[in-house]
């Protein structure tokens, strides 16, 4: 009795929170419609079988649940009824498959004068790659990867020596422009989803996958990987920017060809070593930092993470909080190496100093413990938080555990990392949430202190480029 | 001499006499099915705790230390894998099948009790092997139950080390443990049945049992040979599964090897997994319905076939897990068709349910309620599917809460409903006591509607395109506030469902030890396992005689017939039959 009215609440409460749910398909803003009308037609078609299947079988339980004498129908079969179910539901099986299959049709056949791109994945990052003028993309795959061909393209194939690197985890695309988006990765498996695109395809190590759309909508849309790719697999995001055609050909021009990644600049020690004074103020003629004027050890740094930040620094990515007033310093800093050159010299002199670990200054916390935190940290800094030049993370063995410290800080409080453009600030935004509790952060930084070689122990810095020369 | 069937032959049945070779070392068809019944519970539960510490960290991200994105994805990895392979697979087949079989087909025990006992300590080690992954370095692995290469063997992922490795180890032993007691489910079936017992008049149960093992057979070698190669990937340096990558900036030895490829054999495996679950359910919530609506099944016939064909379509419908995965596209409409064919026989057996209670004599018992619970969720989540198995749906919807939301409905709360209906129901023979039924009814409602709870709003979340499998959301434009707030609300609802899981383990335990006796066949059912001469039945089940069948499962409300139930081994000139009544549909 009283489960023939629950069911029957059920039904209606389930209508109820279809008509009054604030969470729906995502606004549409792409070609895609047909996706869109396909659940739709789904919908109701299963929804009317619902409503059907539940009130009868409610009020079958309700009329026929036991009650007297009440006594059971004999009736094994009923050839004639089976019969009319068999051929109302196979109709309705026809009537939502052939839409969608009219669909899929057009889904996997990209229009011939589609923009070619590619989104790369590796964990857990995104990059793009467009054409050059030839409008093809050069060969690519893992085995030519190296600190200089982060991409991997085939250094041997014409077609990618033009092709545009967009070293960049946003990615613009022309409005009402079909885009033949390839996919490749370069570890394991990932999977490009945009919800207002609808499709979505994985990204699949050996081979190259694709997916098609027209944006139709301008704005900015995030990019999710939507296939487990490891621990941090939820910290895999990026940009789509949909704006006109004239701003998205104005925006590819900013970056720079496979060609122009490969030449190589020398550096001349002497003019950074000239530059450097600026920066041996705060940091030190050795590189080594100082507490007092809360200057971090650029010595064990890598080239392409500095000019990273410094970058960062001009651009307001970095130090532009308007309560961070120690980021502030290095933001004018920061903008006398705005020339390529004079960036790349200083850093070329910072490199060839020795590499020096700082000492710890912080008391307290449980080496031990914070050895289980770190094992989070190890993906990509390491295991002896060496840093990984191919994944842009700095190294953090012998870094001031002050400054460390502040960073994490930054981070958590938004002041670091926040800003759409900071290309691994999403990531390390993510990973400190981790580790909001005090004692937890106390541990974390006096395990990494005990990863630091000896105070002035010499220290191989792993040189990886610029990221963006 | 001539042949003699095995059903017909003399029992050779060794009595053991000895405590140990009762319960411990017993080749009982009945003890082994409650030693693997009780070990599946046990490790049940766990996956049943792991899966509130994931809700936890859902329902509140960053408020808890000892979760971090390692130990999330550990325990979503577990919480799969256990509740798939090691309770709803083992339950279903290694508990009700080890203990129906024999008891409803009419046999004293398995073919091979020997082999059987096997299977159970096989199954054992293998949950030993899994659960030590838990104190192995590194942890168990937290790969996703679907374990995809190349990342399920990389640095970058949880339990790389030596817990993929015992994942893979354990997932071969049963295998080895299924094959055991898969062989002798279906020789069993096929050869030992009483006399009498023809194969169109076996009770829906053995029908969803025998060709769910049918399936297993052949789908679990799939898995059994993707384990074996990505074990050779991971400790032999082989390429099965592994193309040339740089992985978290190092470059591997591996090359030429395809990730896709382990996908098609795991899901080659993975699509008959769910019917190796869903169809032992269909068969025995047909007979809980049957039995308490004191109704024959309706349309008998038509349900045997939809077994045996979605048994069939389930070997060619694999690929729908896979159409995002990267594979040949134009396989998108073969796979999109056959799946949604299978609609039709799985729509026709829920009609068919409804049917049976349909000018029925309904007995609203705990059985019952959670049967008739069964048909809603199993309606709700079959209807979902009809969404992600249409290819072009599948796009939005794939690896979004919405998929988490449809597989709970189709193949955890439903498979869970029938189980707690068959324990309900068939506890009695087994025990020869009733579970409280106030009991019974509160667990009821507590699982019924909070599951419902738990998984209704997450569909919707998945149509707003919340992906599954993230540590943390953080903050998506199109993510509103309520996300979060929804979030809190399902992981509240999950705590009280598996609270509500302890009052049954209490009236388990209560009913053991302080419930009365119950009587011999309380509910009236029809069928062979009720008819032993014991009550739980003895060794050998049947004492001196085996029974002889003479008409179907399903002679309940027979008119003209006093009583409202004719058991199976019951002559028709036996049955007591008011003046001028009339025969039975079948004898």
């Amino acid at each position: 009795m009283v489960i023939a009215l629950i069911i029957l609440g059920l039904v209606v409460v389930t209508i109820l929170f279809h008509l009054f749910s604030p969470w729906w398909l995502t606004p549409i803003a792409s070609n895609w419609q047909a996706i869109d009308t396909t659940i739709e037609i789904s919908f109701w078609i299963t929804g009317a079988v619902f409503i059907a299947v539940n009130v009868f079988l409610a009020w079958v339980v309700w009329r026929y649940r036991k009650h007297g004498n009440n006594k059971a129908h004999y009736e094994p079969e009923n050839k004639s009824l089976e019969s009319w179910l068999t051929i109302i539901t196979t109709i309705g099986v026809v009537v939502m498959l052939t839409p969608g299959l009219i669909a899929w049709g057009k889904i996997i056949n990209a229009p011939d004068d589609a923009q070619i791109a590619e989104a790369i994945g590796q964990q857990w990052q995104w990059t793009f790659r467009f054409p050059g003028d030839d409008g093809k993309l050069g060969g690519a795959d893992a085995r030519f990867v190296t600190p200089d061909n982060p991409f991997g393209l085939d250094p041997q194939d014409p077609d990618g020596q033009d092709d545009i690197l967009v070293n960049s985890q946003r990615l613009h695309l022309p409005l009402n422009q079909s885009v033949k988006l390839y996919l490749r990765s370069n570890d394991v498996l990932h999977n490009f989803a945009v919800p207002q695109f609808r499709v979505k395809m994985d990204l699949v190590p050996g081979t190259e996958t694709y997916q098609w759309f027209e944006p139709t909508r301008e704005g900015e849309f995030d990019i999710l990987c939507e296939e487990l790719c490891g621990l941090a697999h939820y910290t895999m995001r990026g940009t789509v920017v949909v704006e006109p055609e004239e701003k998205f050909a104005q925006w590819l021009e900013g970056f720079p060809t496979f060609a122009d990644t490969q030449v190589i600049n020398n550096a001349d020690l002497a003019a950074g070593k000239k530059l450097y004074a600026n920066c041996a103020a705060c940091h030190g003629a050795d590189a080594a930092g100082n507490r007092q004027l809360n200057a971090p050890n650029l010595s064990i740094l890598s080239a392409d993470y500095m000019a990273r930040q410094l970058r960062y620094y001009r651009e307001g990515i970095r130090g532009a909080h308007p309560q961070d007033a120690i980021g502030k310093q290095m933001v004018g800093m920061a903008s006398t190496v705005s020339q390529p050159e004079d960036e790349r010299n200083l850093l070329a002199y910072i490199q060839s100093l020795p590499a020096i670990a700082s000492s710890p200054t912080r008391e307290g916390g449980n080496a031990k413990a914070g050895g289980a935190v770190f094992e989070v940290c190890v993906a990509c800094h390491g295991a002896e938080g060496q840093g990984k030049g191919l994944l842009s993370a700095p190294r953090l063995a012998g870094q001031a555990d002050w400054y460390l410290h502040r960073q994490l800080k930054l981070y958590s409080l938004g002041w670091r990392g926040k800003h759409t453009h900071d290309q691994f600030g999403t990531q390390m935004r993510f990973m400190t949430r981790t580790i909001q509790n005090p004692e937890r952060l106390d541990d974390l930084l006096a395990y990494i202190a005990t990863l630091a070689p000896q105070p002035s122990a010499n220290l191989s810095v792993s040189s990886t480029g610029d990221d963006r020369p | 001499m001539s042949h003699v069937a095995i059903a017909d032959q003399e029992p050779h049945l060794h009595h053991p006499k000895t405590f140990i070779g009762k319960y411990i070392w017993s080749q009982d068809h009945k003890v082994i099915a409650i030693q693997y019944g009780c070990t599946a519970i046990f490790v049940g539960l766990i996956a049943l705790a792991l899966s509130v510490l994931m809700r936890l960290q859902l329902g509140y991200p960053d408020q808890f230390d000892f979760i971090n994105p390692n130990s999330y994805l550990q325990f979503v990895t577990m919480h799969g894998m256990i509740m798939v392979i090691y309770l709803l697979t083992a339950l279903l087949l290694g508990g009700f099948g080890n203990y129906l079989i024999p008891l409803m087909v009419g046999t004293r025990d398995m073919v091979f009790p020997y082999l059987n006992m096997l299977s159970y300590w096989f199954y054992l080690l293998s949950v030993i092997v899994l659960l030590a992954s838990f104190f192995a370095p590194g942890g168990p692995t937290g790969a996703g139950w679907t374990l995809y290469p190349p990342q399920a063997i990389l640095e970058g992922t949880p339990g790389v080390g030596s817990g993929i490795v015992l994942m893979l180890l354990s997932l071969a032993i049963f295998i080895v443990a299924f094959t055991m007691g898969g062989l002798n489910y279906v020789t069993t079936v096929l050869q030992a049945r009483t006399r009498g017992m023809t194969l169109m008049r076996m009770p829906l149960t053995i029908w969803g049992i025998f060709t769910a093992t049918i399936l297993g057979l052949f789908a679990f070698p799939a898995l059994l040979v993707s384990a074996i190669m990505m074990l050779f990937d991971t400790l032999a340096g082989t390429s099965f599964f592994m193309p040339a990558i740089v992985s978290l900036g190092e470059p591997l030895e591996h090359e030429g090897g395809s990730p896709i490829l382990f996908q098609h054999l795991f899901w080659f495996f993975g699509h008959p997994e769910v019917y190796i679950v869903a169809l032992p359910a269909f068969g025995m919530i047909s007979d809980v319905l049957s039995v308490h609506a004191r109704k024959n099944i309706f349309g008998y016939r038509m349900m045997v076939w939809a077994i045996v064909i979605i048994g069939g379509l389930s070997f060619v419908v694999w690929a729908h897990h896979m159409y995002v995965s990267g594979m040949n596209p134009y396989f998108g409409f073969f796979f999109a068709t056959t799946t949604l064919i299978i609609a039709v026989p799985t729509a026709i057996k829920v009609y068919n349910w409804v049917l049976t209670l349909w000018r029925g004599n309904i007995h609203l018992t705990v059985p019952m309620l959670f049967a008739i619970g069964f048909i809603f969720t199993f309606t709700h989540g079959g209807l979902s599917g009809l969404f992600l198995g249409n290819v072009v749906i599948d796009l939005p919807l794939s690896d979004t809460f919405f998929v988490v939301a449809h597989f709970h409905m189709v193949m955890g709360v439903s498979p869970i409903m029938v189980l707690f209906a068959a324990i309900y129901h068939w506890f009695p023979l087994i025990s020869g006591k009733q579970l409280h039924t106030g009991m019974g009814k509160i667990h009821f409602w507590g699982t019924f509607l909070g599951t419902y709870a738990i998984y209704l709003p997450m569909h919707y979340l998945g149509f707003l395109g919340v992906p599954r499998r993230y540590y943390a959301l953080g903050d998506s434009s199109f993510m509103p506030e309520s996300v979060h707030s929804m979030n809190e609300d399902i992981t509240i609802a999950a705590i009280i469902v598996a609270l509500f899981q302890l009052v049954f383990i209490y009236n388990v335990i209560w009913t053991l030890r302080k419930g009365p006796q119950s009587e011999r066949n309380p509910w009236g059912a029809a069928s062979l396992e009720w008819h032993t001469p014991d009550v739980p039945p003895a060794h050998g089940n049947w004492g001196d005689k085996l029974p002889t069948v003479y008409r179907w499962a399903y002679d309940y409300s027979v008119p003209g017939a006093r009583k409202d139930f004719i058991p199976q081994c019951t002559p028709e000139e036996d049955v007591d039959y008011e003046p001028g009544g009339r025969k039975s549909h079948e004898t």
